[in-house]
């Protein structure tokens, strides 16, 4: 039952953040159901002491469940929690030792910035004083110094967010919980405060769990990101080899784009597609005709008179064109190209569809 | 605003008026609506303060003695005046508290817990609207003279005495309570829609913050807008009430008041005039308690008491 308080730990150094506070989580076994949905079903994850795992999934996938399980504000069916081999799951969340960030602005309105930081020393029964300098030591690290005396509503919803990450910083705790804190914010807003999360993260060593629905945020800033689908863990991996080894077909799909093209089996760990035989990754499915997923950087197209395909539509977006390919016998193809190579495949033209030889995950065919 | 009732009853009516009048010069931004603007509160005071000041006139006015404020005077003085204005103060505020203390913590477990819930609360809290206050009195009546002849052998005997206890009647403030309960509870639901009171309560418990420190400290001064509104209403609702006080026979100002007008009729007005600035007073000061960015739900309410 009893959590180690943060005070009772290594008081702060020279920096604001004080002693790398990582600590290890683990998940085993979680299951939550709300009636007769299934949000958490058999969880098992463990996050190492001081990274950034981005919980990732569509919508009602459990992540947030996962991380209101931590946080103590829902309680598991099944499973438990373990913080530092300890198991939290009894322990009620004011005495659980996490800092969380929500994904609605959740400062207090009727305290100014720095009371909103200072509010969890408050609870502890903290001096004036030293409540002032922790505060002020906070704002200063999110950015912030001069808006001590400013209300949650004279601020803008980034500047809230960021005094919301140092509230929830200010008694050190052992892990960090981010529920989608930046979805409210505008896309600027939202790269900048990013970037600086992670930093922050970085500097101070803290054990962080991040919920997202947004892929390009959950690649861009954690050590690893854990794909959640219908409550049970597809995949948790850097996000590299999320995207490069995804591990099941959902993962596959879900990050990143993916092409599905009909191929068929060829034995020894073989596939033939659109002419190529490309070696297969991860599980081969019995029977002869599968769909192979590639992604559209590892399609080629050329423009070519007597080519198979038709370009339906091309979009730049600089570096990078992605035409969208009609392929008689295998549908919509899409491909990424270099735009300086695609100059030619404009709407309408032919054009000659190829692969890059990598291995490629494949799946039985849904036909 | 059943406070002036007995006697100066033309302040109870107009009360709607000047708001929407008020308000259809605001939308245009050409000058000329100054000149309505001007007319409509020229015309609005007038309204109001005409009888307050014949009133007024008539109570210090004796005719062939001239100016004399004999009447206020005695009225101070006058049996039964002090203690009936503490006896209602005292019912106030004591019906105040036990609205707060049951409305607070139901509708906070209502909005955290179980949402589905709030409707059947509302409709709960709504039905002494529909209730006439005459049929509220037959009831409890029913009840006080049931309760000591099928009783008198329990404990519960001398509850039924306690609270018709004449110098401070519980039974009123048990009445009071029912009566106050929708305008309790619209203030506070304004208040608690204004904010968002899970969010809070999930933020200050992650932040190490006990339950009642999460009520206290947290979600009470995000309401205190809403609070005031709702003791505000409850005052003048208490300073006013007429009906099931009198017909349970007691005493509080509004009752004497009444009691006294048909004796004498200089008094009478005199009183209520007082207990006008009296009400304005208490209600200021409990508007004032309540200026807060969070107010701004039971801003109308406030507005348009101030005007009247």
């Amino acid at each position: 039952m009893s959590t180690t308080l943060p005070a009772s730990r290594k008081p702060a150094g020279t920096t604001a953040g004080g002693a790398p506070a990582g600590a290890r989580l683990e998940f085993r076994g979680l299951r939550r159901t709300f009636g007769s949905t299934v949000a958490l079903d058999g969880l098992d994850l463990t996050i190492e002491p001081g990274e950034l795992v981005a919980l990732l999934g569509p919508s009602g996938c459990g992540k947030t469940t996962a991380l209101r399980v931590v946080a103590g504000f829902e309680q598991p069916d099944a499973g438990e929690v373990l913080l530092d081999g300890q198991d939290i799951t009894a322990v009620p969340a004011n005495r659980r030792d996490a800092g969380m960030v929500f994904q609605s602005y959740s400062l207090f309105p009727n305290l100014s910035a720095r009371d909103n930081v200072a509010f969890g020393l408050r609870v502890r029964k903290v001096g004036a004083a030293q409540r002032h300098e922790r505060a002020a030591e906070l704002l200063d690290l999110v950015g912030l110094p001069d808006h001590g005396d400013r209300y949650p509503h004279q601020m803008s919803g980034g500047q809230q967010q960021r005094v919301a990450l140092a509230r929830a910083l200010a008694l050190r705790p052992r892990v960090l919980l981010l529920d989608e804190p930046l979805s409210a914010l505008d896309a600027k807003v939202r790269a900048n405060l990013r970037e600086e999360i992670r930093r922050l993260q970085l500097s101070l060593g803290i054990t962080t769990v991040f919920v997202t629905h947004d892929q390009e945020e959950a690649l861009s800033m954690a050590d690893r990101v854990a794909v959640l689908n219908a409550g049970k863990l597809e995949q948790c991996a850097a996000p590299a080899e999320l995207y490069e080894r995804p591990a099941t077909a959902f993962v596959a799909e879900f990050v990143g784009t993916m092409n599905r093209l009909p191929g068929r089996l060829t034995g020894s760990g073989t596939v033939e597609v659109l002419g190529a035989r490309l070696p297969v990754d991860g599980p081969v499915p019995a029977g002869g005709d599968v769909e192979v997923l590639v992604r559209p950087e590892n399609v080629t197209a050329t423009a070519d008179a007597d080519g198979a395909a038709t370009v339906v539509s091309a979009s730049f977006f600089g570096a990078v064109t992605r035409l969208h390919l009609d392929l008689p016998g295998a549908g919509p193809v899409k491909a990424d190209l270099p735009s300086r190579t695609a100059g030619d495949l404009v709407p309408g033209a032919r054009a000659a569809v190829g692969l890059a030889e990598r291995p490629v995950l494949v799946v039985a065919s849904a036909a | 605003m059943a406070a002036m009732t007995p006697t100066v009853p033309e302040t109870d009516v107009p009360e709607a008026v000047p708001a929407p009048r008020a308000a259809a010069p605001r939308a245009g931004r050409r000058p000329r609506p100054r000149v309505w603007r001007g007319a409509v509160l020229a015309l609005a005071g007038a309204y109001f303060l005409l009888p307050l000041v014949a009133s007024f006139v008539f109570t210090v006015h004796v005719p062939g003695r001239g100016i004399s404020f004999e009447a206020y005077t005695e009225l101070l003085g006058a049996d039964g005046f002090t203690e009936s204005l503490l006896l209602s103060l005292g019912l106030a505020a004591a019906t105040i508290a036990l609205s707060l203390l049951l409305a607070v913590p139901a509708l906070v477990a209502v909005r955290i817990g179980s949402p589905k819930l709030r409707p059947v609360v509302e409709v709960m809290c709504m039905l002494p609207l529909v209730v006439p206050p005459i049929a509220l009195v037959t009831g409890i009546t029913t009840v006080l003279r049931w309760g000591p002849e099928h009783l008198s052998r329990t404990p519960l005997y001398q509850t039924f005495i306690a609270v018709q206890n004449e110098r401070f009647p519980l039974v009123l403030v048990l009445a009071y309570t029912v009566l106050a309960l929708p305008f309790v509870y619209r203030s506070l639901d304004a208040g608690l829609r204004a904010i968002d009171v899970p969010t809070l309560v999930e933020a200050a418990r992650s932040c190490g913050a006990s339950w009642p420190y999460v009520v206290l400290r947290v979600l009470l001064p995000n309401l205190r807008g809403s609070l005031a509104g709702a003791a505000f209403l409850t005052l003048a609702l208490v300073l006013g009430e007429f009906t099931i006080a009198s017909l349970l026979g007691f005493r509080p100002f509004a009752v004497w008041i009444v009691s006294i007008s048909g004796a004498q009729a200089r008094m009478s007005v005199a009183v209520s005039i007082l207990s006008l600035l009296i009400t304005w007073l208490l209600l200021l000061l409990l508007s004032r308690a309540g200026t807060s960015p969070s107010a701004a739900a039971s801003a109308p309410v406030t507005t348009s008491r101030k005007e009247s």
